[in-house]
């Protein structure tokens, strides 16, 4: 059995367009894998098809060795969370509510376990919104709702997180705090699969790197091989400069779109 | 169910209790609790005409108060109410036609018409939705659905054979609990029994719909079994609403905004209580349209409407404060 999430010639068409061609990759528990290309090379449908929310024409996904579409649906829940790119939440309820939604696959019908509420209030602290429980969600600035959001998907103690572009519309410090967050739980054993589009912030983050490209893999691996001034530009078509912080961090600066 | 939500539905049902008894006593005859026995003939009025009607409210609003939670919840809009998928207008439709042809002089024909009327329309949404789930589609074929029914409905008026006919179409329309017995209810509980039933399955996916489609999903929702158990709850409702009291508008829409402020906005903690005040409401209503001393009694459909307005116009001022 291969321990892991992994794609096996994940192929998908929408009409006449080609959105996954033939994606094979491997997502490694513990380590935080940032998904990267253009848009519309095939970043949030692969993320869907990870989530089983969406099924390719052709190939396989794996978790753990175990065909994904064959688990359970409340299975599936339990050890995957997902966090959709700019979630809505379309009733005005208050913090901890939301957040307890994270407990759905894991709950029985009527009643909440001592565990169910050990994992909320976890949640709550990891992401730092415990001061705001009672506080009805209209009422968030767009800082703290992104931590309730990713709050609730902590809530269920997902042995993967799936994000798709969670810095979306927050500051610098408060796209920190989402990155540190998911940093931890990769630190804490699950994996971690998200979609960015701030290379610095990619290169800040990640273990590993996948890069896409009209559908298919450009490349995947450790951070050091994959973000390189030549993938990127093969992927974004852009020339960047490459270069190391004084903490030791790598940035990437675009300088000029490649004439094609 | 926290405790604040379970002193609400206490209080609801007592209240309700409390009605159904006032409700008994009222009407253009009062009859005061001492004839509350056998051997008095007033008694016929309350085991006859009264109960089964009172009974009758109470079902009809139950089902119509949780239909619109359940559908407001489910499209995540608080303007939705029942009749949006298009199955009350079809369900109208089926009795319309057998008043048109005079089926309707059997007792059985018209419910008959109007459930059948019912679940056309929810084999057609099942048809034009097909598998996909898709909310999108599933409310634009209700709504098409709604409308065509609608103009057929007033087509039968129009080319009414006589204008008796005509008269009796549009009294029906306005929907009403006169002369109600136990045969309607008869009719009506066991369908609404197992449309609430069904409603009320859906009430944690309702909550989980809260963050939207694809995070439902994600969380394990079967999305085409939540729509399913919509439209086939929601539709055993109405239908059994419309068949029996014909069309009653208003419940549905007004009860979830006026337990929201109470019950919080979190989907399933509105189902209990929208149920509960709806049955509350309506059994309001039709004591009051009985009780009022008109020449031919008001129809209920028309009070809901007259007294639910104002109530909901100043529901919407009290709203506008709290808005940014």
């Amino acid at each position: 059995m291969t321990l892991g999430f992994t794609t096996q010639d994940l192929s998908l068409k929408l009409g006449a367009n080609t959105v996954l061609d033939a994606v094979s990759v491997v997502f490694t528990p513990g380590r935080v894998t940032v998904v990267l290309g253009p848009n519309g090379a095939g970043k949030s449908t692969l993320l869907a098809c990870l989530a089983g929310l969406r099924d390719a024409d052709s190939g396989h996904v794996l978790l753990d060795g175990t065909a994904l579409s064959s688990l359970p649906r409340r299975d599936r829940a339990k050890r995957i969370g997902f966090l959709p790119q700019s979630p809505d939440v379309h009733w005005n309820v208050d913090v901890r509510t939301l957040v307890s939604l994270g407990r759905f696959p894991h709950r029985g019908r009527w009643s909440e376990t001592p565990h169910d509420i050990a994992a909320v209030a976890n949640a709550m602290t990891a992401t730092d919104v415990t001061s705001l429980a009672d506080r009805s969600v209209e009422s968030l600035s767009g800082g703290e709702r992104g931590r309730v959001l990713l709050a609730r998907v902590l809530a269920g103690e997902p042995q993967w997180l799936l994000a798709d572009e969670p810095l979306a519309s927050l500051d610098p410090a408060h796209q920190i705090d989402v990155l540190d967050r998911l940093r931890d739980v990769a630190a804490a054993g699950a994996g971690v699969i998200v979609v960015l589009h701030d290379l610095n912030q990619a290169a800040r983050v990640a273990d590993d790197i996948v890069m896409l490209r009209d559908g298919r893999v450009i490349a995947a691996g450790p951070v050091a091989d994959v973000l390189t001034a030549d993938r990127i530009a093969q992927t974004y078509g852009v020339d960047v400069h490459i270069g190391q912080s004084p903490d030791g961090g790598t940035f990437v600066i675009p300088t000029g779109r490649i004439a094609t | 169910m926290s405790s604040k939500l379970l002193k609400l539905n206490i209080i609801l049902l007592a209240a309700l209790f409390a009605l159904i008894g006032l409700s008994l006593i009222a009407g253009k005859v009062w009859i005061p609790l001492d004839a509350w026995q056998s051997s008095d003939p007033r008694w016929l009025i309350i085991a006859e005409l009264r109960l089964p009607r009172t009974v009758l409210a109470i079902i009809i609003g139950a089902a119509l108060g949780l239909s619109g939670a359940a559908m407001q919840g489910y499209l995540r809009n608080p303007l939705a109410d029942p009749g949006l998928f298009g199955i009350s207008s079809s369900a109208a439709l089926g009795a319309v036609l057998s008043l048109y042809f005079g089926f309707a002089v059997s007792a059985y024909m018209l419910p008959a018409f109007a459930l059948a009327g019912a679940g056309l329309a929810m084999a057609v949404l099942a048809l034009m939705a097909g598998r996909s789930g898709s909310l999108i589609l599933f409310t634009l074929a209700g709504m098409i659905l709604s409308s065509v029914t609608g103009s057929m409905t007033a087509l039968a008026i129009s080319l009414a054979p006589t204008p008796f006919a005509a008269s009796e179409i549009m009294t029906w329309l306005l929907g009403a609990l006169t002369d109600r017995s136990w045969d309607d209810v008869k009719l009506a509980l066991p369908l609404t029994a197992v449309g609430i039933g069904i409603l009320a399955t859906t009430a944690r996916s309702l909550d989980a719909l809260t963050l939207g489609e694809q995070a439902a999903q994600s969380m394990g929702v079967d999305r085409r079994r939540v729509q399913w158990s919509i439209v086939s709850g929601v539709g055993l409702c109405v239908g059994a609403a419309v068949a029996t009291s014909g069309v009653i508008g208003f419940v549905g829409l007004m009860v979830p905004h006026m337990v929201r402020p109470l019950a919080g906005n979190r989907p399933s903690a509105i189902l209990l209580p929208s149920a509960l005040a709806g049955a509350l409401l309506l059994l309001a209503a039709d004591s009051f349209v009985r009780a009022i001393p008109t020449v031919s009694e008001l129809r209920l459909g028309i009070a809901m409407s007259i007294l639910g307005g104002p109530f909901f116009f100043m529901l919407l001022f009290k709203m506008r404060r709290t808005l940014p």
